[in-house]
């Protein structure tokens, strides 16, 4: 599936998308922040605190329980600042 | 109902947008016209201009869904979204709503609903670069701008209702 990053979050983890296999037993897009955290120091500064981030799966905005397992496309970002 | 959404770099013309949607209508009684603009300050601090960044994909897709949503609330005519991205200096506008219907409560209401939801909810996020800061230390140049709690208040006040 495709991950892409916007704002600090992207800023952080020094990509703007990229394209990623995890492991079947990350099944939500908590669990997927958890693993993308492990993933090294820059993703781990764009995840240490999960409260902030915000999600959407091909999208639409989802909460973190949210099931990753048909997922084309999965984005990360911090809270909106539009209008 | 006829809607436009457009996400753009350029700077649009509030009246021309306007005078597009009323143009050859005898339906419309009443237009309400929402423009934000960049200020010359972000916490009591000058700054040089907004940068915005968006997911343009998701962006059109949610601002349509925040119409739809709107639509099905009031008896709109007509909405037009003009939302921009890129570098905009302070003075320029960035964000217009137009709502029409044949009376003005409709048009009001669904104005600043649209408003609320594009704030918290549509994928745009506002960097600001200082005006020259003292230390001249590159990093501390830009920042992102942070959510505010009352933007958020303001979009919940239409799911209570």
């Amino acid at each position: 599936m495709k991950v892409r990053y916007f704002a600090w979050v992207r800023e952080r983890v020094g990509k703007a998308e990229e394209e990623i296999d995890p492991p079947s037993g990350v099944a939500t897009v908590g669990e997927l922040i958890t693993w993308l955290a492990r993933r090294g120091e820059g993703y781990a500064y764009a995840f240490e605190n999960p409260k902030v981030i915000r999600s959407a799966i091909d999208k639409k905005h989802v909460n973190s329980d949210a099931r990753i397992e048909r997922a084309t496309e999965i984005a990360f970002f911090p809270p909106m600042t539009g209008g | 109902m006829t809607a436009t959404i457009r996400l753009q770099r350029e700077p649009f013309d509030a009246a021309t947008e306007v005078a597009a949607m009323t143009r050859g209508r005898t339906d419309i009684g009443a237009v309400v016209t929402f423009t934000g603009i960049c200020r010359a300050d972000e916490n009591g601090a000058p700054i040089a201009a907004l940068y915005l960044e968006h997911y343009p994909e998701m962006a059109e897709a949610e601002i349509a869904r925040h119409v739809d949503a709107a639509r099905a609330r009031w008896p709109l005519l007509s909405v037009t979204v003009v939302h921009r991205y890129g570098r905009i200096k302070p003075g320029e506008d960035i964000v217009m709503v137009v709502t029409a219907s044949s009376h003005r409560e409709a048009a009001f209401a669904a104005a600043e609903f649209l408003m609320d939801y594009l704030k918290t909810c549509a994928p745009f996020w506002k960097q600001v670069e200082r005006i020259g800061g003292k230390t001249g230390d590159k990093t501390d140049d830009k920042f992102w701008v942070e959510a505010k709690a009352a933007d958020h208040s303001a979009t919940e006040r239409w799911s209570a209702s």
